[in-house]
């Protein structure tokens, strides 16, 4: 670890310099091109695909066939997207908001991790899948039970991750700080929190994925809008394409909140230039 | 809070100097699952004001354990530990700075803001220890480092911020726990002469653990020899050797006589 002392690694020059419009395009193009193109490639390949197998539209249709069912009104498209965008970033918001509650618990209070985790990881393994006929039950059809089945699924793996990543703390660090008389508030809000963000942020980036598996598995149960019942409702039609559209407006739900998140990660978390 | 730059008074035994650590049979016995383990056995030392005594011994013989019961984080089982005294006021959260082997900079918080966490911790006012933090890290050659991370240092940088943070709260002893055992044999010759330069200029007391024997006579005014573990005092003498001090002062044969009798102390 130790070198020159002189030296300074210039591994955060990158971000500052280059100026004019066509070098920070060029940058951009530099970084998000091969990501733009291998999204193009896969369209064209599914276009192919199609085309050339002959594949019938209710198996499955073009990408431009899905894309048109984008204009037909009768789907009402931004009032499912919206129930489902609800449940999905409610759930989430939720999940985010209790795991990490429940962790700063847990780090205050030994005794409350001993006797509630293990009941936490237990209420964890049974499939969350399978309660949904119970809230259902419990809560009735709609946006808030579907937000439930979304926080619950998604909420563990963010209070997992951040209860490790308060623990995560230099022995020797704590004694710097106690030496100096420091109180468990400070230790907490000065190390320890800020400490535990890189896990916290781990934890938020599983929970992105959960949290859309619920709202939709919820809607498939049961509920009267959301991209989950237009599916199912378009099943029985055999409008694959609509099917289709309903996939990708829910992976778009679902990749705006991990996009949300990594802008959120990056705001808050200093990262060694090195590792990008 | 004393200018860094006035000049060193001298280190030389004055008589009627009060020593402004005092241990007398310091005993400490770690309990862990009812199997005791005894860590320090009996350790006597007396640091004045303003002396850079060594702790010198092998590894694992309690030397960390000496500095911690110092800083507060330990209790003793037996034997007298006293710092401060009459006309020494001494505040065991104010007046005590830690360095690590690890620096153990906080990786979010930039150099400055990292050199700051003792002020904020003690509630010191804001202004005036921005000033000092930056007129410490001029004096241990980060000028120009406080809106760094640690991340885009060395390892010797990141140490030499770590000293400048136990300063910043101008603590009345300084605890060193073997700071530059993690770094390479030049850094750390360098950073010897460093702290030798920042120790003459800000006059504190410093209590310098190591396992290194020449490291331990060329900083020392005094040198603590503790056997292996459980740590027992096995001698303590002055280095009668003037400051300041170059590298070329390990081939004065002076030098060789106080590292031969902590060999011949450690049954080298």
């Amino acid at each position: 670890m130790a070198t020159d002392q002189q030296e300074i690694t210039s591994a955060n020059s990158g971000r500052r310099n280059g100026s004019g419009i066509a070098e920070v395009v060029g940058r951009w193009l530099l970084r998000w091109g091969p990501a733009i193109a291998g999204h193009v490639v896969f369209i064209a390949a599914w276009w192919l695909v199609v085309v050339w197998a002959e594949i019938p539209a209710f198996i499955m249709p073009t990408p431009w066939a899905t894309l048109q069912t984008l204009w037909d009104p009768s789907y009402h498209w931004p009032h499912h997207i919206a129930i489902t965008a609800a449940e999905v970033f409610g759930g989430y918001a939720l999940a985010v908001a209790v795991g990490i509650g429940i962790a700063m618990i847990f780090c205050w209070s030994r005794g409350a991790e001993r006797g509630a985790m293990p009941v936490l990881v237990t209420l964890n393994m049974i499939p969350k899948v399978a309660m949904a006929p119970l809230f259902i039950v419990w809560l009735g059809y709609g946006v808030f039970p579907n937000m439930v089945i979304a926080f619950t699924i998604s909420f563990f793996p963010i209070l997992l991750t951040t209860s490790r990543g308060l623990k995560e703390v230099e022995p020797d660090l704590l004694d710097l700080v106690k030496a100096l008389k420091g109180s468990r508030w400070q230790i907490f809000c000065k190390i320890q929190l800020p400490g535990a963000l890189p896990y916290i942020f781990s934890g938020m980036k599983v929970a992105t994925v959960l949290a859309v598996a619920g709202a939709i598995v919820g809607e498939f149960m049961g509920s009267s809008g959301g991209l989950g019942y237009l599916m199912q409702s378009r099943q029985g039609f055999l409008d694959t394409a609509g099917m289709f559209m309903g996939v990708i407006l829910v992976s778009i739900i679902g990749v705006a909140l991990y996009g949300l998140v990594l802008l959120l990660e990056r705001w808050l978390v200093v990262t060694d230039a090195r590792i990008e | 809070m004393p200018a860094l730059s006035e000049p060193v008074v001298a280190m030389d035994e004055a008589p009627d100097v009060r020593p402004i650590i005092r241990m007398r049979g310091v005993k400490k016995v770690y309990r862990t699952r009812g199997e005791e383990f005894l860590a320090v056995k009996d350790v006597t030392l007396d640091i004045n004001e303003g002396e850079l005594v060594t702790l010198v011994g092998p590894s694992g013989c309690g030397k960390s354990t000496v500095l911690k019961i110092l800083a507060g984080l330990h209790s003793h089982d037996d034997g007298e530990v006293e710092i401060g005294g009459p006309g020494m006021a001494f505040d065991a959260g104010r007046d005590v700075g830690m360095v690590f082997q690890q620096p153990l900079l906080l990786k979010w918080r930039r150099i400055l803001e990292n050199v700051l966490l003792p002020a904020e911790i003690l509630g010191l006012p804001q202004n005036e220890a921005r000033d000092r933090a930056r007129e410490l890290l001029d004096m241990v050659g980060l000028a120009g480092f406080e809106d760094k991370y640690p991340y885009e240092l060395s390892g010797g940088m990141q140490q030499r911020a770590a000293i400048a943070r136990a300063f910043v709260h101008d603590p009345k002893i300084v605890l060193m726990d073997e700071p530059f055992g993690a770094l390479d044999a030049l850094t750390r010759e360098r950073m010897n002469l460093e702290l030798l330069r920042i120790w003459s200029a800000s006059k504190k007391t410093i209590l310098f653990v190591t396992h290194g024997i020449h490291e331990a006579v060329f900083l020392a005014t005094r040198v603590a020899v503790l056997t292996a573990g459980p740590a027992r005092m096995a001698d303590t003498f002055a280095v009668d050797l003037p400051y300041p001090r170059e590298l070329d002062l390990q081939n004065d044969p002076r030098f060789g006589t106080y590292t031969h009798r902590i060999y011949s102390r450690l049954g080298l």
